[in-house]
């Protein structure tokens, strides 16, 4: 194993773990965008350009999104509920 | 079972599931260090059998093509679930949000992400376009080309408001295209049985390998797949962004 293997394994393994410590699922969101990158540059390293191409538009882009558009359609539906009962 | 003592009883599983891991990994051989079979004779015969120099799309789309359909219709089944779950109930009607009401101007996006996205959204499909064309010499392929597509279209989303995404993007058009991407998969294998070979044969003329014409129906699944995956994914953000965006109120009585 290389040093730059064993630099992005380093990396991943802090990303995860960075993912995992954010409690705000909001900033969860965008920190597991930013995780998906870091697998980008691992698959290229490790010579799987294909698995990285698809890795990283869908773990970048389509899972925040979706994620936070359904938080934002639970915190307006919580907001809808307070307001009904007051 | 409390809190705690679940705790107390993770630390001997831990340690267990560790040692299991580690002694896992270090069976493993070095990196490039191959010793399986097939790889080793996918390299020798794949190139000359099929005439694709991208390997893992001749795996994906000839050798495993009917793998390939599977998965196709499994990404169909999630889009048409999650279509059906996020309908618009008879119970709830679609209002538009009160900041896009008529006489009330609509809030700007800012000049400098409306430049970028201008910029970046045709870049970003033509690109999408060459990886699905060119999966049969290059990295890439059909979901990797049509993922990037997709997110070209999003990305007219971020670069202007929704009401603009919605007109450009509307559900005339998507659904019939990916309906076509999905059978038009299902066609190419067709092209098999008409000849007398088995479905999902390759029966088209391969060509030398190398060219942009080649490799026989690969090219030709690459495409269908790519409008499939592209126009599916489009409407999954599309079912979202409908849900969250637009206001659906309960319908009251006597009212429509």
């Amino acid at each position: 194993m290389t040093t730059l293997h064993f630099m992005i394994l380093m990396l991943v393994a802090i990303g995860g773990t960075g993912v995992v410590l954010t409690r705000n699922p909001a900033t969860q969101a965008i920190v597991a965008s930013l995780y998906g990158l870091l697998l980008a540059i691992l698959f290229v390293a490790l010579q799987a350009p294909d698995v990285a191409l698809s890795a990283l538009v869908v773990s970048v882009i389509v899972m925040p999104l979706l994620t936070l558009l359904a938080l934002a359609k639970v915190r307006d539906y919580q907001l809808e509920q307070r307001s009904q009962k007051q | 079972m409390k809190v705690g003592t679940r705790r107390l009883l993770f630390i001997p599983a831990a340690l267990g599931l560790g040692a299991l891991l580690l002694w896992g990994v270090a069976g493993l051989r070095g990196f490039g260090h191959y010793d399986g079979a097939y790889g080793l004779l996918l390299n020798h015969t794949a190139v000359a059998e099929r005439h694709a120099t991208n390997v893992v799309m001749a795996v994906t789309f000839d050798y495993r093509g009917f793998d390939t359909l599977g998965e196709e219709f499994m990404l169909f089944a999630a889009i048409f679930g999650v279509a059906l779950l996020l309908r618009e109930e008879r119970t709830e009607i679609e209002q538009t949000p009160d900041d896009e009401l008529p006489g009330r101007a609509v809030s700007h996006t800012s000049d400098a992400i409306r430049a970028v996205g201008v910029m970046f959204v045709g870049i970003t499909a033509l690109f999408g376009m060459y990886l699905t064309i060119h999966g049969h010499l290059t990295p890439g392929g059909g979901f990797q080309g049509g993922v990037v597509v997709a997110s070209a279209l999003l990305l007219i989303y971020l670069a202007s408001d929704y009401k603009s995404f919605r007109r450009i993007v509307s559900k005339t058009w998507i659904q019939p295209l990916e309906a076509i991407g999905m059978a038009g998969f299902v066609m190419v294998g067709l092209l098999g049985p008409l000849q007398d070979a088995a479905f999902l044969e390759n029966v088209l003329p391969l060509g030398r390998s190398g060219n942009l014409f080649s490799a026989g129906i690969i090219p030709l699944a690459n495409i269908a797949v790519g409008m499939a995956v592209t126009f599916g994914l489009v409407l999954l953000v599309n079912d979202f962004m409908e849900q969250t965006l637009l206001i659906r109120a309960p319908r009251q009585l006597g009212h429509r």
